[in-house]
């Protein structure tokens, strides 16, 4: 097995509103290697985006790290606490692509100087030379006329070309580490595919360690080589992509998948989720999935499942994996995934 | 083109949608478009950001005027001047829902108004008993309990608010609703709640919806029949599977590709097409829009109709992940 590049143990992370606290992490850990590309799904609120946030400082200032380790380049994110600690990680080794290319650029500033801006700050260079740079990555992220558009302002760009810049921005100081929180959901389908396929390129050219936030379980099929799944505030589910669309073993994922348009059968209803997301803002009993769940067994509202080995590379956080839980079947849109898979083997 | 079988219910006649544009020529939205929506079926209509298909739903509701062509519903014409009375039934029997129930509630309102607010425009009750009975029943029917009619929006999550869009929808007794982007802006799990309240109601009050969306897999999941709209033009329209199963319009083929399709086997090795405008050539041989197969439309020139015969006579040469699932 290959060398973490990060490292996340038991991390809890709480967040103070208006005076209730809220725990939005609810003891995460995590593996992240070198070069691989991980996924994380959930609905929203199930901490996704305040999980990776919490790798570069850029909680809201009303949220903090409870307890728990993040370790990166033996240093624990954790403990950080100034902003010039921040600094030396933030943008320049772990980088951020929001969902919104409309509103992560600055209109009043040439999209050039907003490239240029970032290579100034994190690496040695200046005037010219950072120029030169500038249109280098432009071209990088496929950007037709880098020159001229180099001087050009946000407003002048596509949706779709607006996403490229902002990658441009992330990119510019190779960092070991990019997030991309929704990166495509506001983007149409053809340019969506575009994108995914840059960023998949610029992985491929710089090595980076890649993490896609999404909902979009057709987008992490396509890009992800892990997938973690994450409920109310705690990853329930990882393993390789394969391992999880193919194989899933909590009720969470199955229930996921079986509500997809995609895999429902056609005139039949599809399956849904019953009930809300537990409020983060209780103490949560047993598994918190368990009122939702139509296979949840006593032990479930009591106590909280351990993490069950399913393979060296895929766990599950259910009691259903103990051997002396009860057999259950999969719902029949994850039965036809795994039979699928057969005929694939075949 | 009619097939003798079905009631037409919403039939558009070469219309045009155009708006100012800069300078003296205006910008033509929806490109001469012609098409029929039967009574009781799911008509999806799927196009990119700025394809027209928001402005097609919104002209047969008299939002946006239309510069040519005819609409009609239930074979009288809508679009245009009209006479009141049919302004009336046509403000009752057509209703909308829209994309994010974040933004289209008012904020200020109580939810019973929100219901009934359709209601007061058009009198459509007798009394006060009578008009809180209908916004009782409308909330029952979309899953939502009787006495949410004394709250605000904000009290609500995303797919309850989606709900009282359609509750607003229903108390009208539609026949005919277009769902415009109904459950993009809404999270996975909310989403097929709201696809399977949708389909509920189509069959216990035979409704007929136009579903209006950029999600193809969505629209496969739920419309019997489907529309590709491209720059204001409707490049294709067949039965659902038909058109998955036997796309011909390259950029039909194109946004086929590009969908995401959750299984990684499929996804990791398949082929993304890219639809380049530039390869037609209707310099001299102009598009026609033809019904090449049964049910099966498509808009082309000569040379590329006899293209497209060959592609379905050759079955094995179309290369669609989509078939594949």
């Amino acid at each position: 097995m290959k060398e973490p590049i990060l490292s996340i143990r038991d991390l809890v992370v709480k967040f103070n509103l208006r005076g209730q606290i809220l725990t939005a992490i609810r003891g995460a850990s995590l593996d992240l290697y070198q070069g691989e590309t991980l996924a994380i799904v959930g609905e929203s609120g199930a901490g996704k985006s305040v999980l990776t946030k919490t790798w570069n400082g850029m909680l809201d200032p009303n949220g903090w790290v409870e307890s728990g380790s993040i370790m990166f380049e033996s240093e624990d994110l954790a403990k950080f606490t100034t902003e010039d600690q921040w600094l030396t990680v933030r943008g320049k080794k772990i980088a951020m692509v929001f969902q919104d290319p409309m509103t992560a650029l600055n209109p009043l500033k040439t999209v050039g100087k907003q490239i240029q801006e970032t290579l100034e700050l994190h690496q040695d260079i200046s005037g010219e030379a950072a120029k030169e740079r500038t249109i280098g990555i432009l071209s990088q992220v496929g950007i037709s006329e880098p020159e001229m558009r180099y001087s050009q302002y946000p407003h002048e760009f596509s949706g779709g070309m607006r996403q490229r810049v902002v990658i441009a921005i992330t990119v510019a100081c190779n960092p070991r580490i990019l997030i991309c929180d929704e990166p495509t959901t506001a983007l149409d389908v053809t340019i969506q595919a575009q994108i995914l396929e840059l960023i998949r390129e610029l992985q491929a050219e710089l090595g980076t360690t890649l993490v896609y936030i999404t909902h979009d379980l057709g987008v992490v099929a396509n890009v992800a080589d892990r997938v973690a799944v994450m409920y109310a505030g705690e990853i329930i589910e990882y393993g390789t992509v394969e391992e999880i669309f193919y194989d899933p073993r909590h009720p969470y994922t199955w229930a996921l998948l079986s509500s997809l348009p995609q895999l429902g059968i056609k005139g039949e209803p599809l399956y849904s989720i019953k009930g809300t997301p537990p409020n983060l803002f209780n103490e949560i009993e047993g598994d918190a999935f368990a009122p939702r769940n139509p296979h949840a067994l006593k032990i479930d509202f009591v106590k909280q499942p351990p993490f069950f080995q399913v393979s060296p590379t895929h766990f599950a956080k259910t009691w259903l994996l103990d051997p002396r839980a009860p057999k259950v079947e999969p719902p029949p849109i994850v039965q036809a995934m795994q039979s699928k898979y057969k005929e694939y083997a075949i | 083109m009619r097939d003798e079988n079905k009631d037409v219910l919403i039939e558009f006649n070469n219309v045009r949608v155009q708006f100012k544009g800069k300078g003296k020529k205006p910008f033509v939205a929806v490109k001469d478009v012609s098409f029929q929506i039967y009574k009781g079926e799911t008509f999806g209509l799927v196009g990119e950001t700025g394809s027209g298909k928001t402005t097609i739903g919104r002209a047969i509701v008299r939002i946006n005027q239309t510069a040519t062509g005819d609409i009609l519903f239930k074979g009288r014409k809508i679009n245009g001047v009209i006479s009141k009375e049919l302004d009336r039934e046509v403000t009752r029997k057509i209703q909308m829902i829209f994309q994010d129930p974040m933004a289209s509630l008012n904020e200020r309102s109580k939810v019973d108004y929100i219901v009934s607010e359709g209601l007061y425009n058009i009198n459509g009750f007798t009394d006060e008993e009578d008009r809180k009975r209908r916004v009782e029943k409308a909330l029952l029917e979309v899953g939502l309990l009787p006495e949410f009619a004394s709250r605000f929006p904000h009290e609500f999550s995303g797919g309850q608010r989606q709900r009282i869009g359609i509750a607003r929808a229903l108390i009208m007794e539609p026949e005919f609703v277009i769902a415009d982007e109904p459950i993009s802006s809404l999270d996975v799990s909310i989403r097929a709640q709201i696809l399977n309240l949708l389909s509920d109601l189509q069959k216990t009050k035979g409704l007929t919806y136009l579903f209006i969306s950029h999600d193809l897999s969505v629209v496969r999941f739920i419309a019997d029949r489907v529309a590709v709209i491209h720059k204001g033009q409707i490049v294709e329209l067949a039965e659902t599977e038909k058109l998955f199963n036997s796309p011909l319009h390259p950029y039909t083929r194109a946004l086929l590709s590009a969908i995401p399709v959750p299984d990684p086997r499929i996804e990791k090795k398949k082929q993304i097409l890219v639809y380049d405008p530039s390869c037609h050539d209707y310099s001299v041989d102009k598009p026609m829009w033809i019904e090449i197969d049964k049910d099966h439309f498509v808009l082309g020139n000569k040379a590329e109709i006899e293209q497209y015969r060959e592609m379905l006579e050759n079955p094995v040469a179309m290369h669609n992940t989509y078939a594949m699932l």
